[in-house]
């Protein structure tokens, strides 16, 4: 087992109040990692922590270590910038840009990356749009807003724009949670074909889902990591009372 | 029933409203049509044309004055873009919270100061630095341009569009940073998610989706510094010139009407400043139209 992620001491804050406390994790390389737990249970800032886009936010902080490939993307020498592009991120909405057309939405960030070259442009999106599994609704529109596709569609648009700039890890906040079951399924599919070639971290608040479609699971609870174990233990053995409350429905 | 009967209420109410600003805009314009129609029928085109303004021969053109307008708003407006810019991003985007409410509010301030201070501060601080350390430096190192030459006498071109870039200022600024408010931070996440900088969710994110609300706001700056008599009347020099020079004196279109309305005596006189307010009008709904088009043409065509 290669360590993709690991997760020490990390805390978050939200002005003065705590969201996150003294989680220690390991993520494995090309695994598909579920994060579960009730709303408000911090699993939203804990993958927000993974990228440092929790940061951005007015009055956030986050304490601990986070080491991508043994490096801490904490240090000081580490920019925020290019910790994100290795490490991107699916929202719990779909936020395509909306100014744009489908074709530049995936280009957008190759474009920062610094790639020019035009051809090496569109193969890379024609690439990144097959692999999110959305290339034949889009192909004949590649030029129309991103805007005009169904919500789904702009869900794996947002999958094909983040993978478009080959992130060696893809957070997932909760991705299909707005969209309809079809579009659900399609999704989950997506995340069983792309962990080849990625590490996972995908929070969801369905518990199926999470027992479908991930190898390990977490649960949170107030801030905490209650249990951290392989996904079939999770749910045929748990080993926390509060986590076989949460995953046999008695709260949440 | 009676829900129904309320919405037919309504919905009266509101076409009854809605009719009052039509009949507004169109007294405006029979009353100023109306009133200039001995001047339109004397002077015909001459009078856009020809640079004349001459009470005692009664003769009138009012081309200085449109020149006067539209320069020292365009002056206005360069000098006020960037600088509302930069206020709106600070604001909306990178000022702590504190700073932002202080900020911001005095930049509503700075909106509610009345004009005729503006002026006085113009006339007596501005202008006195600007004929001292301002021309003389800009005649100095940028005099081979036609712009910066001529003897620098403080009041003039380039004083009115300062004091009517200040003026609009608040006016863009404000509602720029309102328009940049109003982009989710969704959609700005989802550009520091790819590894947008901080400047490139700005300039990817925030500007294109800001774009039309941005053209809005601009051409509510530049309506204002149009229309804008009192300051720019003390700061412009009020004289019917033409020159290239931004140092030399100029008169605008608010600020002769101003000037003058009370000594026009003979008919003629009175009909000319009223056409000059006609112009006004309609140089005001060109740019309003100019903003409309741009708004329409940012969009993007799905």
């Amino acid at each position: 087992m290669t360590k993709k992620l690991v997760i020490e001491h990390l805390n978050a804050w939200f002005g003065t109040i705590q969201a996150l406390k003294d989680i220690n994790l390991d993520i494995e390389e090309n695994s598909v990692t579920a994060v579960i737990g009730p709303s408000g249970c911090g699993k939203t800032t804990f993958v927000r922590c993974l990228n440092r886009i929790h940061e951005v936010v007015d009055n956030a902080k986050v304490k601990g270590n986070v080491l991508l490939d043994g490096e801490n993307i904490y240090s000081n020498t580490m920019d925020p910038v290019l910790v994100r592009r290795r490490i991107g991120m699916v929202f719990q909405k779909p936020n395509p840009f909306p100014t744009m057309s489908i074709f530049e939405n995936v280009a957008a960030g190759l474009r920062l990356n610094g790639t020019k070259k035009k051809n090496e442009i569109a193969d890379v999106v024609e690439k990144s749009i097959k692999m999110a599994a959305l290339w034949d609704e889009v192909k004949d529109k590649l030029y129309k807003s991103a805007t005009t596709l169904s919500g789904g569609q702009q869900q794996r648009l947002c999958i094909a724009r983040t993978i478009a700039i080959e992130p060696e890890v893809i957070l997932m906040d909760e991705p299909a949670s707005a969209l309809d079951p079809i579009s659900t399924a399609r999704i989950e599919e997506l995340i069983q074909q792309i962990k080849e070639r990625y590490t996972i971290v995908i929070v969801t608040h369905n518990m199926q889902q999470a027992a479908r479609v991930s190898d390990y699971t977490g649960f949170f609870l107030l801030g905490e990591l209650i249990e951290f174990n392989r996904t079939s233990d999770i749910f045929t053995n748990p080993g926390d009372k509060r986590t076989e409350d949460y995953i046999t429905g008695r709260f949440g | 029933m009676g829900t129904r009967f309320g919405d037919r209420i309504i919905k009266l109410l509101s076409l009854l409203f809605a009719s009052i600003i039509i009949l507004l805009i169109a007294g405006i314009i029979y009353e100023l049509i109306s009133g200039s129609a001995r001047s339109l029928s004397t002077f015909g085109w001459r009078f856009l044309v020809t640079s004349t303004w001459d009470p005692v021969s009664k003769v009138f053109g009012a081309l200085p004055f449109i020149f006067g307008t539209v320069v020292s708003s365009f002056i206005a407006l360069c000098i006020a873009l960037p600088l509302s810019m930069g206020i709106a991003i600070f604001l909306s985007e990178l000022a702590p919270k504190k700073v932002r409410v202080y900020v911001s509010l005095m930049i509503e301030m700075l909106a509610a100061v009345p004009s005729i201070i503006y002026g006085l501060w113009g006339l007596f601080v501005m202008t006195p630095f600007l004929q001292v350390h301002v021309e003389p430096f800009l005649g100095r190192y940028l005099g081979f341009i036609p712009l910066f030459q001529g003897p620098p006498v403080g009041v003039g071109m380039l004083a009115g569009g300062l004091i009517l870039s200040i003026m609009i200022i608040p006016t863009i600024a404000s509602i720029t940073r309102d328009i940049f408010n109003t982009i989710p931070t969704l959609s700005k996440e989802a550009g520091y998610a790819i590894g947008m900088t901080r400047w490139e969710v700005i300039a990817k994110v925030v500007f294109p989706q800001a774009r039309s609300g941005m053209v809005g706001a601009i051409m509510l700056g530049f309506g204002r510094a149009l229309g804008e008599t009192m300051a720019i009347t003390m700061v412009i020099g009020n004289a019917p010139a033409i020159s290239a020079s931004l140092f030399s004196p100029a008169y605008t279109l608010s600020s002769v009407i101003a000037n003058e309305f009370t000594e026009a005596t003979s008919k003629i006189y009175i009909s000319s400043l009223i056409e000059l307010a006609l112009l006004l009008f309609i140089i005001s709904m060109i740019f309003n139209a100019i903003a409309k088009l741009l708004i329409r043409k940012g969009r993007f065509s799905a």
